[in-house]
């Protein structure tokens, strides 16, 4: 049992790997999500063409491919990336296709009596996209983004194919190490779902924040 | 006469194949109160939603405040406005809707105070006193911190008006402000107007089934029907002596469903 516990310690190394691309693929995928979702939407044909491209190729691609791509052929091209970089990139850009879409849907489905004030009072594209429909659109958004980041958390696991030592890979190590099998898989079966509780309540709460006041979107 | 500061002039407008405004002309006087009333789909809002810059026009030509509303001159013709024409003359109109249209995530003092911050280049602290001295005068100070979803209809009718006038436009645009109202709520909302009507020089276009607030309100009516003008005079006219037959048979079925005149 003494060494269990430094066995604990490799997965609990792990599980701060796993900590860290969840919290950074996020931070990519709400930039790409944002940068899709209103290049969806723009005025000019080449943006939306290019938000469209983006969009449907990471949704049309297997993750384990993208992941392949950043870490293998990306140094080909002169990038060479360390295995963290090329996953967060990977996830990022992976989930934030998905969340493109969701932005998009939020944005459009403000109504448009909204953007009508807005021109009668005189608001700039951008003001109004800034100070009236995006604060009423994340609202909207926040749920999906919640299941978003569960699904990348969840997905973080592929980066033990490019030899990132997150949580499961330290489990296999600790397998392959000590035999032992249902011990380290129900911990990091127990610490996946601690983490998904965990930003689905922080999600919870902040859609709580924000909603204070807020019935009624057609006031 | 006074240059108007309206001048609509051949104006036409469809939506598809249905013609909503047909070769439309009429003008407006600095400071004038102008009632537009009619049936229902007579295309009230349309012109009014045009002046706004909500819709486009397919033909003839607006002038407000004597400078063209959807066209730039150009080598001594007319070509389509940009964006930055109509934004500068958007500040000189603002428009009031049915349905109050407020920003269901701002409070009420925010709702009045963003538009002036952001495009008046207003300090926060002059805005907010500008806006308590409106919140005021529409009866809704003491809600300045509440936001509209705890607010009756007539309220948050009265902050929109507020909200608009914050701007300081030349020419207001009513649309039927009061028909989403519970009818206890109406009459709160009509005070306002009467005490804008009488207190600023503003140039104020009503439409309006409130037929005795239009009389009591408007230097002049103007009743549509099948997006023209049927007949226009002073209010004693229109409502007491019309000489068309639509007009006629228009009010005569205002009165049948209940209201004064
Ligand atoms: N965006 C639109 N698309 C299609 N038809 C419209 C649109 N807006 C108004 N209409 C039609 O134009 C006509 C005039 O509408 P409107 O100006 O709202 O009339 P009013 O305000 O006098 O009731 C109606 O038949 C209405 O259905
Ligand atoms: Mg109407």
């Amino acid at each position: 049992m003494a060494q269990w516990s430094g066995y604990l310690e490799l997965i609990l190394q792990g599980a701060l790997v796993t900590l860290q691309l969840t919290v950074l693929g996020t931070v990519v995928a709400l930039i790409m999500a944002f940068l899709g979702g209103l290049g969806r939407l723009s005025r000019h044909w080449w943006i939306r063409w290019l938000a469209t491209g983006y969009i449907e190729f990471f949704r049309g691609t297997s993750i384990f491919v993208q992941l392949f791509w950043a870490y293998f052929v990306l140094p080909l091209f002169g990038i060479p990336l360390s295995p963290l970089q090329a996953g967060v990139l990977a996830l990022g850009l992976n989930v934030g296709a998905y969340g493109a879409e969701v932005v998009r849907g939020a944005i459009q489905s403000v109504p448009k009596e909204q953007y009508e004030a807005c021109t009668a009072l005189n608001l700039t594209g951008w003001q109004r996209m800034r100070h009236v429909i995006l604060p009423q659109a994340f609202v909207l958004m926040l749920p999906t983004f919640g299941n978003n980041a569960i699904e990348l958390l969840k997905g973080t696991a592929v980066v033990s194919l490019i030899s990132l030592s997150d949580m499961t890979f330290q489990a296999q190590v600790v397998r392959a190490q000590t035999g032992e099998t249902a011990l380290p898989f129900l911990t990091i079966l127990l610490l996946y779902f601690v983490f998904s509780t965990a930003i689905s309540t922080a999600i919870r709460g902040l859609e709580r924040h924000l909603a204070r006041g807020l019935d009624g979107t057609r006031s | 006469m006074l240059q108007p500061i309206i001048e609509i002039d051949g104006v036409s407008k469809s939506f598809g194949a249905l013609e909503v405004l047909k070769d439309l002309s009429f003008n407006v006087a600095p400071g004038e109160k102008l009632a537009l009333i009619g049936p229902s789909g007579s295309g009230k809002t349309t012109i009014l939603r045009i002046l706004m810059t909500l819709e486009t026009i397919n033909g003839g030509t607006i002038k407000v405040d004597g400078e063209q509303l959807w066209h730039r001159e150009h080598e001594g013709g007319l070509i389509p406005a940009d964006e930055r024409h109509l934004h500068k003359m958007r500040a000189k109109i603002g428009m009031v809707f049915q349905l109050f249209n407020l920003f269901p995530h701002k409070t009420v003092l925010e709702n009045v105070t963003l538009a002036p911050i952001l495009t008046k280049g207003a300090g926060r602290e002059d805005a907010k006193r500008s806006a308590m001295t409106l919140l005021e005068m529409v009866g809704m100070a003491e809600k300045a911190d509440a936001k509209p979803a705890q607010l009756s209809g007539g309220q948050k009718q009265r902050v929109a008006i507020a909200r608009a006038l914050a701007l300081q436009p030349k020419i207001m645009l009513f649309d039927e402000v009061t028909s989403a109202l519970d009818p206890e709520l109406v009459e709160e909302v009509l005070n306002v107007m009467r005490r804008l009507a009488e207190e600023t020089d503003m140039t104020m276009l009503l439409v309006t089934h409130e037929m005795s607030f239009a009389h009591d309100f408007a230097d002049r009516v103007l009743f549509f029907d099948g997006g023209r003008i049927v007949e226009e005079g002073p209010p004693d006219d229109i409502f007491t002596q019309p000489k068309e037959e639509r007009t006629q048979a228009f009010l005569k079925k205002i009165i049948a469903a209940g209201q004064r005149i």
